[in-house]
């Protein structure tokens, strides 16, 4: 049954990501967008991250996505015809023989490694945003400080480049 | 069970889909828009083995790459209003007020 879902989200995704980067009215790519992120939050809920998959819903596809929406619809922007740039076939295969290069290399790699301290039943009986804020304001709170500023930051320099500019030399009084 | 090598997989294919769009695509909207895939892919793999390592160091990461992309989505946008309020267009080929 897992495999099912995970089969269906996991395809959905890659499909959604391939229309975000083909498609050329721009309005559509951020609907495929929207798409991708959606299912990119089911596998979060496969992977019994439901934290996660409530700020991937609502920051994500809540937040920036609405951000992106109406700076398009701010733009009105029209769409030419040649919108891939205009070598990009020598671009398309090579990654195409490196991305299968790299996809036999993951599929052959049995990926062992030590274990850390929450396995999922005791994610499971507290719940997940139990055992993720227990984490974050324990071993975690400098980051998120860091976090914090660096948003405090991205506001303020949003707000600043955004607002409309004034007259380079006013006219000076007296 | 899904195995491991399976979300690294798809978060391979999503990694690469979004440097593509970042390399082939023109308007800087959806350049923009690629990174956020590439993001997400990142997320996916973190997610993914912290599940499968049972630490919650990769959700806690996942959290801040989300957080990144936030900011990173504001500043970029905002930068696109400044260069499009400069009557050039969103088509990266033709930014080049910066070039020396």
């Amino acid at each position: 049954m897992v495999l099912v879902f995970f089969s269906y989200f996991a395809l959905a995704s890659i499909a959604a990501g391939v229309m975000t980067v083909s498609l050329k009215n721009p309005v559509h790519c951020g609907v495929a967008l929207l798409a991708l992120l959606l299912h990119v939050s089911g596998l979060f809920i496969i992977l019994n991250a439901e934290f996660l998959w409530a700020v991937q819903v609502i920051v994500y596809a809540g937040a920036i996505l609405v951000l992106y929406l109406f700076v398009l619809m701010l733009m009105n922007l029209k769409t030419d015809d040649r919108y891939f740039h205009s070598s990009y076939l020598y671009f398309l295969i090579p990654a195409a023989i490196g991305s299968l290069y790299v996809l036999a290399l993951l599929i052959r790699s049995p990926f062992g490694g030590t274990k850390g301290d929450a396995p999922a039943e005791a994610v499971l009986r507290d719940g997940d945003t139990h055992a993720v804020g227990i984490k974050m304001f324990s071993e975690y709170l400098l980051q998120f400080e860091i976090v914090g500023v660096f948003l405090l930051g991205a506001v303020i320099g949003a707000i600043v480049l955004a607002k409309t500019p004034k007259q380079a030399h006013p006219e000076r009084k007296g | 069970m899904v195995p491991l090598s399976a979300y690294v997989a798809v978060s391979a294919v999503l990694f690469i889909t979004g440097l593509l769009g970042v390399v082939i695509r023109r308007n800087f909207i959806i350049v923009l828009m690629s990174v956020e895939i590439m993001l997400n892919a990142a997320n996916i793999n973190l997610v993914a083995f912290s599940y499968y390592l049972e630490s919650m160091a990769g959700q806690l990461v996942a959290l801040f790459i989300i957080a990144i992309a936030a900011g990173e989505a504001a500043i970029g946008l905002a930068i696109i209003i400044v260069v499009f309020r400069g009557k050039i267009s969103t088509n990266v080929d033709e930014m080049n007020l910066l070039k020396w």
